[in-house]
């Protein structure tokens, strides 16, 4: 019985809290990118740069606030941070869309001059982050680090494995409850999120209806920088930062938003945790874990690990590939055109 | 006129390399010269995707880098006992897990879908992933034990270098074949994903597959197809011909060396570019700028698109996979931690819009001009950080900063470039003749 307990304690900790806290972050960057399919009809490859420029402003205002010995106690400084990186982000990914996109929108242009586009945006941004905060790993987590400590849940259950949840997970996973709360409820009950969802389904229809496209692109850019500087900041704090990190994962949203449906932000959040929870029980060795559920003298010798953690891409990949196979609207059925 | 622009352009991109050689040194114009041609071919390929074909790939740097492998396995020499210990082993684990894959394909496509062929297909590929595991793991681990500080992996077949670029060409058609099998037919954003996705996974499996490239500690002292300098050094006729030249031998061997790489690679670019213009003015050539322009209307005529497609992005990439076959020849190394998508997949394609999408020349003029501020960027930046900081005090810190980042500057050049071409002259320097 106790062997059971401490196998899933070690799940716990290893696995499923791990997964659903980075399953969270995926969700969050893949309505991101969803959003702006539905809307703007691209795929945004400027996506993972947008959340490591918007972390970046979170960072540097985290650094001031720290030295004016602003803080919020067992909380990261960083939430503080926050709305002025959404802020920054908002102001240049509406900047982007007045020199960059609008252009395209009113010329009809193919969706791949958009992708292209939004290839030159990346660069772009890759620059800035690079120049103002450098390519190296940057940490700026402070405050408390765990909610249960692995080690007193061990001393009260007398177990050798204890749970052990970490401040930056329980946070990644309330805001993302909260954001993508809210997001539902902007796009379902107020009159401009019901134009958005207007827009997405039928845009002659929309624009015949009144609804003005210009405010809609906009208002979806907005969300974008909520949604991405939220995704980062979380991303950072529970791991850390590193600019080349970022456009990595580009594939893991791009993954969880296809496979969720593109253009269909619910199967966005549906998505992200297929890719996260796949990724993580695929590459996670299991060598502990059996060691505990088999009886003692069966214990394995190899890691007993499917994948080597340095493929972890090869998951996101394998399960696009086999949705694309299968399945091209996804799971949740989004736009097949 | 569309030649004379042709000329001039390509007049001031020799000027350009020309006054390097004078003003900095012939080794640096040399080397810059080299990289351009390769990036010219690189673009050539890519222009074979997006300019005839409006087929978007943004996975240039796995295709580059599945060449490099080519180089590793077939000019290294193969290291002694390797085989034997775990050689087969490898082999023949890879070739459990292809036969699993075609056979859950052929289950797919021979049974009556329904419970039962789910069922089967799981089973299958359940079972080949860990047959293959059983007799792979162990036999790479054998491979790597092998003296691995300085060899650790099978090495290659030993044979010329040279005959490694079409190999790497096939490599990366093949790859090319499974992404495009898979992804053509859908929507255009999905062959961008796909594409992105798998030249990550080649880059990780170059990293991570020791037994094969020897990973990170890299594979160096790669065979050369032209002579080494120390040995021209004591040639006579080599000797001789710096006599008459009047210039230092150890100085010019080194020249020599990369005016014979030169070459080699003018031969290869002037192949890769007949063999495209040949295509390009053909009936297939026409069929495909008319799927280009409007697919609908060229799928009523009756042409296949998604086969086409598929075939246009085969040999896009086998171009690809042999430029990159070259790079690493030229390298004379394989450093897989090298391969930045920034600098392999998106500076290549900002070579083909800036050059002029569907147009050869336009490729690679775009090649030449976009390698050398590349290259010239940085010294460029550099003195521009230094210039604007000279007011401010030897060791403050925000100059420090400034000229650390410098290099980061290239990158947001290049994205502006890209996307001021984008916008004022979308067709390029040269473009498309219509």
């Amino acid at each position: 019985m106790e062997d059971l307990l401490n196998a899933f304690f070690l799940m716990s900790n290893f696995v499923f809290v791990p997964a659903i806290a980075y399953g969270s972050q995926l969700a969050l960057g893949a309505v991101g990118v969803t959003l702006v399919y539905g809307i703007l009809r691209f795929s945004n490859f400027a996506h993972g740069d947008i959340m490591a420029f918007g972390t970046m402003i979170v960072i540097l205002f985290t650094w001031l606030f720290q030295s004016y010995g602003i803080n919020l106690g067992p909380l990261p400084t960083a939430l503080i941070a926050l709305p002025f990186g959404i802020l920054a982000t908002a102001i240049f990914l509406l900047g982007s869309d007045k020199f960059v996109y609008k252009f395209y929108r009113e010329k009809k242009a193919v969706p791949v001059t958009y992708l292209i586009a939004s290839v030159g945006i990346m660069f772009v941004l890759n620059g800035i982050v690079r120049f103002i905060i450098g390519p190296d790993d940057q940490r700026f987590a402070d405050g408390e680090r765990f909610i249960i400590k692995a080690k007193a849940m061990k001393q009260y259950l007398g177990t050798a494995e204890g749970v052990s949840i970490k401040v930056s997970q329980g946070l990644t996973v309330v805001t993302a409850v909260i954001v993508v709360v809210a997001l539902f409820w902007f796009l379902n009950k107020t009159r401009t999120g019901k134009s958005m969802r207007a827009f997405s389904d039928n845009e002659d229809l929309a624009l015949l209806s009144g609804i003005s496209p210009d405010k809609v692109v906009s208002v979806t850019w907005i969300l974008v920088a909520i949604l991405a500087t939220i995704a980062g900041t979380l991303y950072g704090l529970d791991k850390s930062f590193k600019p080349f990190t970022y456009f990595m994962l580009l594939l893991p949203i791009f993954a969880s938003a296809i496979v969720g449906g593109l253009g269909n932000p619910l199967g966005a959040i549906a998505g992200g945790f297929v890719i996260a929870f796949s990724e993580i029980m695929i590459t996670y060795p299991y060598k502990k874990f059996v060691a505990y559920i088999v009886p003692g003298d069966w214990k394995p010798e190899g890691l007993v690990q499917l994948l080597a953690t340095d493929y972890k891409f090869a998951v996101s990949f394998i399960i696009l590939v086999l949705v694309l196979l299968f399945k091209p609207t996804g799971i949740f059925a989004g736009k097949s055109v | 006129m569309a030649l004379n622009k042709n000329i001039l352009y390509f007049a001031i991109m020799a000027l350009l390399l020309l006054g390097v050689g004078l003003f900095q040194s012939w080794n640096v114009s040399l080397s810059i010269l080299n990289l351009c041609l390769i990036s010219a071919i690189m673009a050539l390929g890519v222009n074979i995707q997006w300019g005839y074909a409006g087929l978007f790939n943004v996975g240039i740097m796995g295709f580059a880098a599945l060449g490099g492998l080519a180089a590793v396995l077939v000019a290294m020499p193969p290291i002694e006992g390797a085989w034997d210990k775990g050689g087969w082993g490898a082999l023949g684990g890879l070739l459990i897990a292809v036969i699993s894959i075609g056979l859950a394909v052929f289950t797919y496509k021979n049974m009556k879908s329904g419970r039962y062929r789910t069922i089967s297909i799981v089973a299958i590929c359940i079972i080949g992933f860990f047959l293959s595991r059983l007799i792979f793991s162990p036999a790479t681990q054998a491979i790597e034990s092998i003296n691995p500080a300085k060899s650790g992996y099978l090495g290659g077949l030993g044979l010329p270098i040279v005959i490694s670029w079409p190999i790497g060409g096939l490599f990366a058609g093949i790859a090319a074949w499974v992404i495009g099998k898979i992804t053509l037919g859908l929507r255009s954003d999905y062959l961008a994903i796909a594409t992105l996705g798998i030249s990550e996974i080649i880059i990780a499996v170059l990293k991570h597959e020791d037994w094969m490239t020897r990973g990170v500690k890299n594979v160096i002292g790669m065979p050369r197809p032209v002579p080494y300098e120390v040995n021209l050094q004591s040639t006579p006729w080599f000797l001789e011909l710096c006599n008459w030249l009047g210039a230092d031998p150890v100085g010019f061997s080194s020249i020599f060396v990369k005016i014979c790489y030169a070459g080699l690679f003018i031969t290869m670019l002037l192949i890769v570019l007949w063999l495209s213009e040949t295509a390009l003015k053909s009936p297939w050539g026409r069929m495909m700028r008319a799927i280009r322009d409007n697919e609908v209307s060229a799928n009523a005529m009756g042409k296949n698109v998604t086969k086409r497609h598929l075939q246009v992005f085969v040999l896009g990439s086998v171009v690809v996979g042999l430029a990159g076959a070259m790079l690493t020849t030229l390298d004379g190394q394989l450093t897989p931690t090298s391969y930045q998508p920034l600098r392999f997949t998106f500076l290549i394609w900002i070579m083909v819009i800036v050059g002029g999408s569907g147009n050869n020349w336009g490729a690679i003029l775009g090649g030449f001009v976009i390698w050398f501020f590349w290259i010239e960027a940085e010294p460029l930046g550099l003195l521009l950080m230094n210039v604007i900081t000279s007011g401010m005090s030897e060791d403050s810190s925000l100059r420090l900063h400034l000229i650390d980042s410098a290099a980061h500057m290239r990158l947001m050049t290049m994205g502006l470039i890209l996307l001021l071409v984008l916008r004022f002259s979308p067709r390029g320097l040269l473009p498309e003749k219509s």
